[in-house]
């Protein structure tokens, strides 16, 4: 397939806010059921297990237009949480059969009532991880935490998730991080080649699509867009980090591009870069879950970081090993994980002599041109700085 | 007022009552005693103490007094900056200093007074912490709050990580969980900090002291199922709150503070007396209010004037439970000490499931037989407002009574509009009669 015919399967996946593939993946076999779940993480490897499609519910975009959401919310209160009550109450979500809504802050923790109370006949539940990384002491809790999850999905299922069950779902997600891994490293190495506009839509893709199919798109748009060889410009490597939860909408992503600068790492979609290698397939999988979450797992705002030099270190690590030359803070309004970490991230930046640059979007922003302006000004002041 | 008096001239920092406000006894009692508290923190380092910092949800007062540590609660240093109008340029310096303005303020309340050299909310300079002890019962901005702090000064940090009832209960795993956080990780490191050996027979004696003053704060925060309710349980509340939610729970004097709260409020029933506001003793109770969400404090006096003059009392608030839910029944409790250190965190009012604190807030209606809900809701604070509404809906739907709706902020006065809140007030009152015509009428 071509490159281009791959990306328009993505976007359309993207602006299907009815979640048609969903749909059509339950209507395929009967008895299928789906779950969804909101940023930043649930190990999803349990959702499949378990024979359910784990769907990943990114906010309604500025696709759509938020009438009843509004109506839960205070203005003072970032926007996904009230375009996905409007894409709940709207009946466009009606296909998932749960909800999960995993610790990354007090809004999506408190959505989790409210949904328990909107949503009366689907299975909802607040998913805690530990913010103590000890085997025996954040293991075991953890490793209870998903017990429980199991279990309710085995009896929604009407079955027994088996521990081999465990083990094949976590062999596939393998696969699917694998891939993904070799998405990021590609768009660092040949950035003209993988612009963000389309990786984000391929990554996207993975929110709806079962693990298998979207290992297989991931390296069907690697080997395509290689195969088609693009203009090279002279733009400035920057990572953008901030967008852990509520998504910027495509065209920021766009003008940011646009704009001169090449993003070669972002927070988007975490959920399928969260393990950072492979988790252990053999052995007791519910552990292996733990392990590679307590250990090995990317960092971000809403993860505690135990000490004080382990602040800032995976997003300097991530300038290290993606060649960046610059960091764009670009954080939801009202979005409190983003903003608080903010000081702090871009402290050490300058510490490091690492530029950076900072904006609030909202999902539905539709002025795009003073955050262009305010990118193109970065690019050139990087490509101006590293002339010096 | 009762003739019950407490001899607070040990106390120092103690002045003379100011004559045009008034206040119950017990109200100049918390006063002292928490100005005695800024005092032992301002010359903790001078006489060779630890010092601690910690939060008010999920505090964990009767470990820290294991290891002699003098303990300062953020949030109450803003609260009080707040209330002393110092805390819009406090606000302001951090944002000044890259802090985003859409963030909660008690943070940036803080950061601004570290910036502007830590003098403290009664002029005396605040030490800085020897050990952050951060537990994030109920509230996610804790955990960068502390880390932003931890980034400033490098002080030790201790993380207790308290799950969410997200299924509106506390089970085993969680409880073992929080215990195994305390043996392994918080008090080695309280330990290290202080050079103190941990003594869980100390911690027990404290828990008894606990038992005692939390005994009494319920039965004076129950005393509003009376009519007249003898006290406001939000604006009175929080000076009945103020001992046991910060760093007395535990002392003696906390257990004697409470005692004799207790005694002047059951003596207010016995003479059938309203609660007694700045202005004096409320003397006709027109309405009882539940009220949802924290106190605006920049403007504490006026937004209060706003309730008592139109003769509207609050009779039960969910904001004098953040720092502990005792009147369903939880104590601390000597014999499980760490279990019940874990339940008590577990069990503070932010860290109940929405349905858990729709219910609660029905049972008060119900059992405080009020008029109405009312929901002051705090731009700065996700953890409390996200789903208010919501909330606000149900509440009224299950009750029948009704609800409404303010917004203010907890400590920046820019959010503090009066003629708003007032306008709102007086129609929510009308709304009141409306409902009680429509309900006599039906009768
Ligand atoms: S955008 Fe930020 S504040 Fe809003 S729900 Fe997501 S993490 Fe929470
Ligand atoms: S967000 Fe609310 S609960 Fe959390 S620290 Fe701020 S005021 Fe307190």
């Amino acid at each position: 397939m071509a490159v281009k015919e791959i990306v328009k399967r993505c976007e359309a996946l993207f602006e299907d806010l009815h979640f048609k593939t969903v749909r059509d993946w339950k209507a395929a076999q009967p008895g299928r059921k789906a779950i969804g779940y909101m940023p930043i993480y649930v190990p999803r490897e349990i959702i499949h297990a378990a024979g359910m499609l784990p769907v990943g519910i990114f906010g309604g975009g500025d696709q759509i237009e938020v009438i009843q959401g509004d109506a839960y919310y205070q203005s003072y209160i970032c926007r996904i949480p009230r375009s996905t009550i409007e894409l709940g109450v709207t009946g466009r979500i009606d296909c998932l059969d749960g909800m999960l809504f995993p610790s990354i802050c007090d809004v999506i923790r408190n959505l989790s009532g409210m949904w328990q109370i909107m949503f009366k006949d689907k299975y909802v539940r607040y998913f805690d991880v530990p913010q103590n990384y000890m085997d025996n002491v954040g293991g075991e809790y953890y490793v209870h935490e998903m017990q429980i999850l199991r279990d309710d999905l085995a009896k929604l299922a009407g079955r027994e998730v088996t521990d081999d069950d465990l083990r094949a779902s976590i062999q596939l997600y393998n696969e699917n991080r694998k891939a993904m891994r070799d998405l990021y490293d590609y768009r660092a190495e040949k950035p003209w080649q993988a612009p963000t506009s389309e990786v984000y839509l391929v990554t996207r893709a993975g929110m709806v699509l079962p693990p298998e199919e979207h290992t297989q798109l991931v390296r069907d748009y690697i080997a395509a867009t290689d195969a088609e060889p693009r203009a090279k410009r002279d733009n400035a490597r920057v990572v953008l980090t901030g967008s852990f939860c509520e998504q910027p909408p495509l065209g920021l992503i766009k003008s940011i591009e646009m704009a001169g600068c090449y993003i070669v790492d972002d927070d988007f979609h975490l959920v399928t870069r969260w393990n950072l290698d492979d988790v252990v397939v053999d052995g007791d999988p519910l552990w292996n879950l733990a392990k590679s979450f307590l250990h090995r797992s990317a960092d971000t705002s809403s993860k505690y970081s135990m000490r004080r030099e382990d602040k800032g270190k995976f997003l300097l690590e991530s300038v290290r090993k993606y060649g960046a030359e610059g960091v764009v803070f670009a954080a939801a309004s009202f979005c409190d994980p983003a903003l608080l970490e903010r000081p702090m991230l871009l402290e050490i930046l300058k510490k490091h002599g690492i530029p950076s640059t900072a904006f609030k979007f909202a999902e539905n922003t539709g002025q795009m041109a003073p955050i262009r302006e305010q990118a193109g000004t970065f690019a050139d002041s990087i490509k101006l700085w590293s002339a010096a | 007022m009762s003739t019950q008096k407490v001899d607070t001239t040990a106390l120092p920092g103690k002045k003379p009552a100011p004559k045009n406000v008034q206040k119950e006894d017990a109200m100049w009692l918390q006063k002292e005693m928490i100005n005695a508290n800024y005092h032992d923190l301002a010359i903790a380092h001078d006489v060779g103490r630890k010092v601690s910092a910690t939060f008010v949800p999920g505090n964990l007062n009767e470990l820290l007094m294991c290891f002699d540590f003098a303990r300062s609660l953020p949030e109450t240093n803003a609260l009080q900056n707040g209330m002393r109008k110092k805390s819009g340029k406090m606000i302001m310096d951090a944002e000044r200093d890259g802090h985003s303005e859409d963030v909660c303020t008690y943070v940036k309340a803080d950061l601004g007074m570290m910036m502007g050299g830590e003098i403290g909310p009664t002029g005396e300079k605040l030490p800085v912490p020897d050990v952050l002890l951060l537990s994030y019962t109920g509230c996610f901005t804790f955990m960068k709050w502390f880390e932003l702090v931890r980034q400033k000064y490098d002080c030790e940090t201790t993380m207790l990580h308290v799950p969410y009832q997200g299924d509106g209960k506390i089970n085993e795993s969680m409880v073992q969980y929080v215990v195994k956080q305390l043996k392994e990780e918080v008090i080695p490191t309280l330990e290290r900090v202080s050079g103190v050996k941990f003594d869980i027979d100390r911690l027990r004696q404290y828990m008894k002291e606990s038992t005692k003053a939390e005994e009494d704060l319920v039965a004076v925060l129950q005393s509003a199922k009376n009519r007249p309710s003898p006290i406001d349980g939000y604006f009175g509340g929080v000076y009945y709150i103020g001992p046991i939610f910060t760093a007395f729970r535990g002392t003696p004097e906390a257990s004697k503070f409470y005692s004799v709260l207790r005694g002047e409020i059951e003596e207010r029933v016995r003479q059938k007396k309203g609660p007694v506001t700045p202005d004096g003793e409320m003397t006709e109770e027109k309405y009882r209010l539940v009220v949802e969400g924290p106190p605006n404090w920049t403007s504490f006096r006026d937004f209060w004037k706003m309730f008592y003059e139109d003769g509207a009392v609050v009779v039960a608030s969910t904001y004098s439970k953040v720092g502990g839910v005792y009147d369903f029944g939880f104590r601390h409790n000597p014999d499980e000490p760490l279990e019940s250190l874990a339940r008590y965190c577990l069990g503070c009012y932010t860290n109940l499931n929405f349905p858990q604190r729709i219910d609660m807030i029905c049972k008060y209606i119900d059992e405080y037989q009020a008029d109405g809900l009312l929901i002051n809701s705090i731009k700065s604070c996700n953890s409390f407002s996200a789903g208010q509404l919501l909330m606000l809906r149900e509440i009224e739907k299950r009750t029948g009574k009704p609800a409404a709706f303010i917004e203010s902020d907890l400590v920046d006065p820019r959010y503090f509009s009066s003629a708003n809140i007032k306008n709102r007030l007086e129609s929510y009152f009308q709304m009141i009669n409306q409902k009680r015509r429509a309900t006599a009428a039906v009768h």
